[in-house]
Protein backbone atom coordinates (compact mmCIF):
# COMPACT_ATOMS: atom_id res chain seq x y z
CA UNK A 1 0.00 0.00 0.00
CA UNK A 2 1.52 3.35 -0.94
CA UNK A 3 1.14 6.49 0.89
CA UNK A 4 -1.37 8.02 -1.26
CA UNK A 5 -3.80 4.99 -1.79
CA UNK A 6 -2.92 5.11 2.49
CA UNK A 7 -4.26 8.86 2.59
CA UNK A 8 -7.30 8.22 0.06
CA UNK A 9 -8.98 5.42 2.57
CA UNK A 10 -12.29 6.56 3.32
CA UNK A 11 -13.91 5.23 6.65
CA UNK A 12 -15.98 2.85 6.36
CA UNK A 13 -17.73 2.47 10.03
CA UNK A 14 -20.20 5.17 9.11
CA UNK A 15 -21.52 3.22 6.03
CA UNK A 16 -21.38 0.00 8.43
CA UNK A 17 -23.77 1.80 10.48
CA UNK A 18 -26.03 3.22 7.45
CA UNK A 19 -26.53 -0.30 6.05
CA UNK A 20 -27.26 -1.66 9.69
CA UNK A 21 -29.81 0.80 10.56
CA UNK A 22 -31.93 0.69 7.56
CA UNK A 23 -31.65 -3.18 7.40
CA UNK A 24 -32.65 -3.26 10.93
CA UNK A 25 -35.34 -0.57 10.59
CA UNK A 26 -36.95 -3.15 7.79
CA UNK A 27 -36.17 -6.31 9.74
CA UNK A 28 -38.31 -5.11 13.17
CA UNK A 29 -41.02 -3.88 10.95
CA UNK A 30 -41.48 -7.31 9.51
CA UNK A 31 -41.33 -8.96 12.76
CA UNK A 32 -44.11 -6.79 14.04
CA UNK A 33 -46.04 -7.58 10.96
CA UNK A 34 -46.01 -11.02 11.53
CA UNK A 35 -48.26 -10.80 14.25
CA UNK A 36 -50.70 -9.13 12.04
CA UNK A 37 -50.09 -11.58 9.63
CA UNK A 38 -50.92 -14.49 11.81
CA UNK A 39 -53.98 -13.13 12.24
CA UNK A 40 -55.23 -11.89 8.84
CA UNK A 41 -54.35 -15.57 8.17
CA UNK A 42 -57.24 -16.77 10.67
CA UNK A 43 -59.53 -14.38 9.96
CA UNK A 44 -59.66 -14.90 6.23
CA UNK A 45 -59.63 -18.65 6.77
CA UNK A 46 -62.61 -18.20 9.10
CA UNK A 47 -64.56 -16.14 6.76
CA UNK A 48 -63.63 -18.61 3.29
CA UNK A 49 -64.96 -21.88 5.32
CA UNK A 50 -68.15 -20.38 6.17
CA UNK A 51 -68.85 -21.05 2.69
CA UNK A 52 -66.67 -23.69 1.32
CA UNK A 53 -64.48 -26.31 3.25
CA UNK A 54 -61.03 -25.80 3.17
CA UNK A 55 -57.60 -27.84 3.75
CA UNK A 56 -55.58 -26.20 6.22
CA UNK A 57 -52.07 -27.51 5.20
CA UNK A 58 -53.12 -25.85 1.49
CA UNK A 59 -53.49 -22.44 2.47
CA UNK A 60 -50.50 -20.15 1.84
CA UNK A 61 -49.58 -16.75 3.30
CA UNK A 62 -46.86 -14.65 2.38
CA UNK A 63 -46.57 -10.87 2.73
CA UNK A 64 -43.92 -8.74 0.04
CA UNK A 65 -42.95 -5.51 0.53
CA UNK A 66 -41.72 -2.83 -2.19
CA UNK A 67 -40.78 0.95 -1.84
CA UNK A 68 -44.08 1.94 -2.18
CA UNK A 69 -46.67 -1.14 -1.86
CA UNK A 70 -47.41 -4.01 0.56
CA UNK A 71 -49.26 -6.78 -0.93
CA UNK A 72 -50.38 -9.98 1.34
CA UNK A 73 -50.98 -12.80 -0.47
CA UNK A 74 -53.01 -15.76 0.32
CA UNK A 75 -53.31 -19.00 -1.80
CA UNK A 76 -56.05 -21.18 -0.89
CA UNK A 77 -55.96 -24.65 -2.66
CA UNK A 78 -59.68 -25.36 -3.45
CA UNK A 79 -60.76 -28.90 -4.30
CA UNK A 80 -62.25 -28.90 -7.93
CA UNK A 81 -65.24 -31.20 -6.46
CA UNK A 82 -66.44 -28.43 -3.67
CA UNK A 83 -66.33 -26.00 -6.70
CA UNK A 84 -68.70 -28.02 -8.71
CA UNK A 85 -71.09 -28.69 -5.51
CA UNK A 86 -71.11 -25.00 -4.94
CA UNK A 87 -71.71 -24.18 -8.42
CA UNK A 88 -74.81 -26.58 -8.68
CA UNK A 89 -76.32 -25.28 -5.55
CA UNK A 90 -76.07 -21.79 -7.01
CA UNK A 91 -77.58 -22.70 -10.24
CA UNK A 92 -80.45 -24.78 -8.60
CA UNK A 93 -81.56 -21.54 -6.38
CA UNK A 94 -81.05 -19.57 -9.49
CA UNK A 95 -83.41 -22.05 -11.63
CA UNK A 96 -86.22 -21.67 -8.48
CA UNK A 97 -86.76 -18.10 -9.02
CA UNK B 1 -31.56 -13.70 45.83
CA UNK B 2 -30.22 -15.69 43.40
CA UNK B 3 -30.09 -14.28 39.83
CA UNK B 4 -29.89 -16.63 36.51
CA UNK B 5 -27.90 -14.68 33.84
CA UNK B 6 -27.73 -15.89 29.97
CA UNK B 7 -24.42 -14.86 27.80
CA UNK B 8 -26.08 -14.95 24.56
CA UNK B 9 -25.21 -13.26 20.78
CA UNK B 10 -27.38 -15.29 18.24
CA UNK B 11 -23.72 -15.29 15.93
CA UNK B 12 -21.34 -17.46 17.03
CA UNK B 13 -17.25 -17.04 17.43
CA UNK B 14 -18.10 -13.28 19.21
CA UNK B 15 -17.06 -14.66 22.65
CA UNK B 16 -20.13 -15.84 24.61
CA UNK B 17 -17.99 -18.88 26.64
CA UNK B 18 -14.53 -16.58 26.76
CA UNK B 19 -17.44 -13.72 28.62
CA UNK B 20 -18.94 -16.57 30.62
CA UNK B 21 -15.84 -17.84 31.89
CA UNK B 22 -14.60 -14.47 33.17
CA UNK B 23 -17.71 -12.78 34.17
CA UNK B 24 -17.96 -16.17 36.03
CA UNK B 25 -14.38 -16.14 37.73
CA UNK B 26 -14.97 -11.94 38.56
CA UNK B 27 -18.15 -12.27 40.45
CA UNK B 28 -16.75 -15.66 42.17
CA UNK B 29 -13.76 -13.45 42.89
CA UNK B 30 -16.08 -10.41 44.47
CA UNK B 31 -17.38 -13.49 47.00
CA UNK B 32 -20.32 -14.61 45.31
CA UNK B 33 -21.42 -18.47 44.92
CA UNK B 34 -21.10 -18.98 41.09
CA UNK B 35 -21.63 -21.82 38.86
CA UNK B 36 -21.45 -21.51 34.97
CA UNK B 37 -23.16 -23.54 32.65
CA UNK B 38 -22.83 -24.81 29.00
CA UNK B 39 -25.77 -25.04 27.39
CA UNK B 40 -23.69 -25.44 23.67
CA UNK B 41 -25.14 -29.35 23.38
CA UNK B 42 -22.63 -31.06 21.09
CA UNK B 43 -19.90 -28.39 20.63
CA UNK B 44 -19.02 -28.41 24.51
CA UNK B 45 -16.05 -25.80 25.01
CA UNK B 46 -16.93 -23.80 28.36
CA UNK B 47 -14.98 -26.94 30.30
CA UNK B 48 -11.86 -25.67 27.64
CA UNK B 49 -11.98 -22.70 28.46
CA UNK B 50 -12.17 -23.25 32.15
CA UNK B 51 -9.51 -25.59 32.03
CA UNK B 52 -11.63 -28.52 33.04
CA UNK B 53 -11.98 -30.80 30.02
CA UNK B 54 -10.56 -33.75 32.09
CA UNK B 55 -12.44 -33.57 34.85
CA UNK B 56 -15.95 -33.92 33.03
CA UNK B 57 -17.60 -36.79 34.46
CA UNK B 58 -21.50 -36.32 34.49
CA UNK B 59 -23.00 -33.59 32.29
CA UNK B 60 -25.89 -31.32 32.20
CA UNK B 61 -28.37 -33.76 30.27
CA UNK B 62 -27.45 -36.14 32.64
CA UNK B 63 -29.08 -33.95 35.10
CA UNK B 64 -31.68 -32.55 33.07
CA UNK B 65 -32.86 -36.32 32.66
CA UNK B 66 -32.17 -37.63 36.28
CA UNK B 67 -29.65 -40.28 35.64
CA UNK B 68 -27.15 -37.87 37.55
CA UNK B 69 -27.51 -35.49 40.64
CA UNK B 70 -26.42 -32.02 40.06
CA UNK B 71 -23.73 -32.40 43.05
CA UNK B 72 -22.09 -35.07 40.83
CA UNK B 73 -21.76 -33.26 37.86
CA UNK B 74 -20.88 -29.78 39.35
CA UNK B 75 -17.22 -29.60 39.10
CA UNK B 76 -15.44 -27.08 41.33
CA UNK B 77 -13.16 -24.73 40.26
CA UNK B 78 -9.52 -25.17 41.87
CA UNK B 79 -8.13 -21.71 41.83
CA UNK B 80 -11.52 -20.38 43.15
CA UNK B 81 -13.26 -22.86 45.51
CA UNK B 82 -17.05 -21.18 45.18
CA UNK B 83 -16.78 -21.40 41.38
CA UNK B 84 -18.56 -24.12 39.68
CA UNK B 85 -18.65 -25.60 36.53
CA UNK B 86 -21.80 -27.72 34.61
CA UNK B 87 -20.65 -28.52 31.45
CA UNK B 88 -22.39 -29.50 28.78
CA UNK B 89 -22.73 -33.00 27.07
CA UNK B 90 -20.36 -33.79 24.06
CA UNK B 91 -22.07 -36.88 22.45
CA UNK B 92 -25.28 -36.27 22.79
CA UNK B 93 -28.10 -34.60 20.80
CA UNK B 94 -29.67 -31.52 21.30
CA UNK B 95 -32.86 -32.39 21.24
CA UNK B 96 -31.82 -34.43 24.50
CA UNK B 97 -32.84 -30.85 26.56
CA UNK B 98 -36.03 -30.79 27.29
CA UNK B 99 -37.74 -27.46 28.54
CA UNK B 100 -39.17 -29.33 31.80
CA UNK B 101 -35.49 -30.89 32.36
CA UNK B 102 -33.84 -27.60 31.94
CA UNK B 103 -36.51 -26.41 34.44
CA UNK B 104 -35.64 -28.66 36.75
CA UNK B 105 -31.65 -28.15 36.69
CA UNK B 106 -32.10 -24.57 36.80
CA UNK B 107 -34.48 -24.56 39.52
CA UNK B 108 -31.88 -26.59 41.72
CA UNK B 109 -28.93 -24.04 40.66
CA UNK B 110 -31.22 -21.24 42.04
CA UNK B 111 -31.28 -22.96 45.38
CA UNK B 112 -27.52 -23.53 45.86
CA UNK B 113 -25.78 -20.87 44.02
CA UNK B 114 -25.79 -16.52 44.14
CA UNK B 115 -25.10 -16.62 40.41
CA UNK B 116 -25.72 -18.74 37.85
CA UNK B 117 -24.21 -17.89 34.32
CA UNK B 118 -25.84 -19.57 31.30
CA UNK B 119 -23.43 -19.86 28.35
CA UNK B 120 -25.88 -20.14 25.37
CA UNK B 121 -25.21 -22.05 21.54
CA UNK B 122 -24.93 -19.69 18.98
CA UNK B 123 -28.09 -19.77 16.50
CA UNK B 124 -31.77 -18.76 17.42
CA UNK B 125 -32.84 -22.40 17.81
CA UNK B 126 -33.65 -24.48 20.78
CA UNK B 127 -30.38 -24.57 22.26
CA UNK B 128 -30.13 -21.08 22.56
CA UNK B 129 -34.11 -20.39 23.14
CA UNK B 130 -33.42 -22.82 26.32
CA UNK B 131 -30.42 -21.37 27.52
CA UNK B 132 -32.55 -18.22 28.03
CA UNK B 133 -35.82 -19.20 28.80
CA UNK B 134 -35.45 -18.80 32.68
CA UNK B 135 -32.94 -15.82 32.68
CA UNK B 136 -33.69 -12.94 35.09
CA UNK B 137 -30.74 -10.91 33.31
CA UNK B 138 -29.58 -11.37 29.49
CA UNK B 139 -25.87 -10.54 28.59
CA UNK B 140 -25.96 -9.56 24.94
CA UNK B 141 -22.46 -10.13 23.49
CA UNK B 142 -21.63 -8.37 20.19
CA UNK B 143 -18.71 -7.77 18.48
CA UNK B 144 -18.64 -3.92 16.33
CA UNK B 145 -19.10 -4.90 13.52
CA UNK B 146 -22.24 -5.55 11.52
CA UNK B 147 -23.44 -9.27 11.15
CA UNK B 148 -22.77 -9.73 14.78
CA UNK B 149 -24.88 -6.23 15.53
CA UNK B 150 -27.58 -7.47 13.21
CA UNK B 151 -27.66 -10.84 14.90
CA UNK B 152 -27.61 -9.33 18.53
CA UNK B 153 -30.62 -7.33 17.29
CA UNK B 154 -32.64 -10.43 16.82
CA UNK B 155 -31.43 -12.39 19.66
CA UNK B 156 -32.78 -9.23 21.58
CA UNK B 157 -36.07 -9.67 19.65
CA UNK B 158 -36.29 -12.93 21.28
CA UNK B 159 -35.55 -12.31 24.63
CA UNK B 160 -38.85 -10.00 24.66
CA UNK B 161 -40.72 -13.09 23.01
CA UNK B 162 -39.38 -16.05 24.40
CA UNK B 163 -38.21 -15.48 27.91
CA UNK B 164 -40.62 -16.66 30.81
CA UNK B 165 -40.24 -12.99 32.19
CA UNK B 166 -41.04 -11.44 29.12
CA UNK B 167 -43.94 -13.90 28.63
CA UNK B 168 -45.05 -12.91 32.41
CA UNK B 169 -45.16 -9.28 31.23
CA UNK B 170 -41.79 -8.16 33.57
CA UNK B 171 -39.64 -7.88 30.36
CA UNK B 172 -36.30 -9.33 30.71
CA UNK B 173 -33.41 -7.02 31.87
CA UNK B 174 -30.66 -6.77 28.90
CA UNK B 175 -27.20 -5.82 29.28
CA UNK B 176 -24.54 -5.23 25.88
CA UNK B 177 -21.44 -6.70 26.05
CA UNK B 178 -19.65 -5.13 23.45
CA UNK B 179 -16.25 -7.83 23.07
CA UNK B 180 -12.79 -7.10 20.47
CA UNK B 181 -13.26 -3.34 20.35
CA UNK B 182 -10.44 -1.80 18.88
CA UNK B 183 -10.13 2.20 20.23
CA UNK B 184 -7.74 2.51 17.34
CA UNK B 185 -9.72 1.31 14.41
CA UNK B 186 -12.89 2.93 15.45
CA UNK B 187 -10.99 6.49 15.46
CA UNK B 188 -9.81 5.85 12.30
CA UNK B 189 -13.30 5.61 11.16
CA UNK B 190 -12.91 1.53 10.63
CA UNK B 191 -15.18 0.06 13.52
CA UNK B 192 -18.16 0.74 14.54
CA UNK B 193 -17.82 2.71 17.45
CA UNK B 194 -19.86 2.28 20.86
CA UNK B 195 -22.32 5.00 20.44
CA UNK B 196 -23.01 3.51 17.00
CA UNK B 197 -23.68 0.09 18.61
CA UNK B 198 -25.30 1.71 21.27
CA UNK B 199 -27.72 3.63 19.14
CA UNK B 200 -28.88 0.62 17.06
CA UNK B 201 -29.26 -1.90 19.51
CA UNK B 202 -30.60 0.53 22.48
CA UNK B 203 -30.04 -1.56 25.24
CA UNK B 204 -27.80 -0.39 28.54
CA UNK B 205 -24.16 -1.13 28.38
CA UNK B 206 -22.36 -3.57 30.69
CA UNK B 207 -18.98 -3.07 28.91
CA UNK B 208 -16.57 -2.78 26.33
CA UNK B 209 -13.62 -5.71 26.17
CA UNK B 210 -10.85 -4.24 24.31
CA UNK B 211 -9.69 -6.48 21.47
CA UNK B 212 -6.28 -8.04 23.12
CA UNK B 213 -3.55 -10.76 22.35
CA UNK B 214 -4.13 -12.05 26.06
CA UNK B 215 -7.41 -13.54 25.97
CA UNK B 216 -6.09 -15.92 23.16
CA UNK B 217 -3.06 -16.54 25.96
CA UNK B 218 -5.57 -17.04 28.46
CA UNK B 219 -7.68 -19.54 26.72
CA UNK B 220 -5.20 -21.37 25.28
CA UNK B 221 -3.63 -22.61 28.95
CA UNK B 222 -7.46 -22.88 30.24
CA UNK B 223 -8.02 -19.80 32.52
CA UNK B 224 -10.36 -17.33 32.89
CA UNK B 225 -8.93 -14.01 31.55
CA UNK B 226 -9.31 -12.23 35.11
CA UNK B 227 -7.47 -14.83 36.71
CA UNK B 228 -5.29 -15.42 33.78
CA UNK B 229 -3.82 -12.26 33.87
CA UNK B 230 -5.66 -9.68 36.46
CA UNK B 231 -3.68 -6.57 35.16
CA UNK B 232 -4.51 -6.69 31.22
CA UNK B 233 -6.97 -4.33 29.76
CA UNK B 234 -9.37 -7.06 29.23
CA UNK B 235 -9.77 -8.81 32.52
CA UNK B 236 -9.74 -4.83 34.31
CA UNK B 237 -12.59 -4.63 31.74
CA UNK B 238 -14.46 -7.81 32.49
CA UNK B 239 -14.08 -7.12 36.54
CA UNK B 240 -15.96 -3.77 36.28
CA UNK B 241 -18.46 -5.96 33.93
CA UNK B 242 -19.32 -7.82 36.82
CA UNK B 243 -19.19 -5.21 39.63
CA UNK B 244 -21.63 -3.59 37.39
CA UNK B 245 -23.83 -6.74 36.66
CA UNK B 246 -24.58 -6.46 40.95
CA UNK B 247 -25.11 -2.86 40.59
CA UNK B 248 -22.02 -1.36 41.11
CA UNK B 249 -22.23 2.22 39.44
CA UNK B 250 -18.94 2.34 37.75
CA UNK B 251 -18.07 5.09 34.99
CA UNK B 252 -17.66 3.54 31.47
CA UNK B 253 -13.96 3.56 30.24
CA UNK B 254 -12.33 1.79 27.53
CA UNK B 255 -9.27 0.13 29.33
CA UNK B 256 -6.09 -0.29 27.55
CA UNK B 257 -2.68 -1.81 28.08
CA UNK B 258 0.22 1.27 28.30
CA UNK B 259 3.06 -0.96 27.36
CA UNK B 260 6.35 1.40 27.43
CA UNK B 261 8.33 1.07 24.57
CA UNK B 262 11.26 -1.54 26.41
CA UNK B 263 8.39 -3.82 26.55
CA UNK B 264 6.70 -3.32 23.44
CA UNK B 265 9.95 -4.56 21.80
CA UNK B 266 11.23 -6.62 24.24
CA UNK B 267 8.26 -7.71 26.12
CA UNK B 268 7.08 -10.42 24.24
CA UNK B 269 6.88 -13.58 25.43
CA UNK B 270 5.69 -17.36 24.65
CA UNK B 271 2.21 -18.55 25.96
Amino acid sequence: MNLLSFLGRRATAPVARERLQILLAHERKSACNSDLIAILHKEVLNAVSKHIAIDPDKVDVSMHRRDLISMLEIDIAIEPSVVDDKFRERAALVGRF
Amino acid sequence: MSKIIVVTSGKGGVGKTTSTGALGAALAQQGQKVAVVDFDVGLRNLDLVMGAERRVVYDLINVAQGDAKLHQALIRDKRLPNLFLLPASQTRDKDALTEEGVERVINELRGRFDCVICDSPAGIERGATLAMRFADVAVVVANPEISSVRDSDRIIGLLDAKTVHAENGEGIEKHLLLTRYDAGRVARGEMLSVEDVLEILSIPLLGIIPDNEEVLRASNVGAPIVLHNAACAPARAYNDAAQRLCGVDLPMCIHSDQKSLFRKFFGRRAA
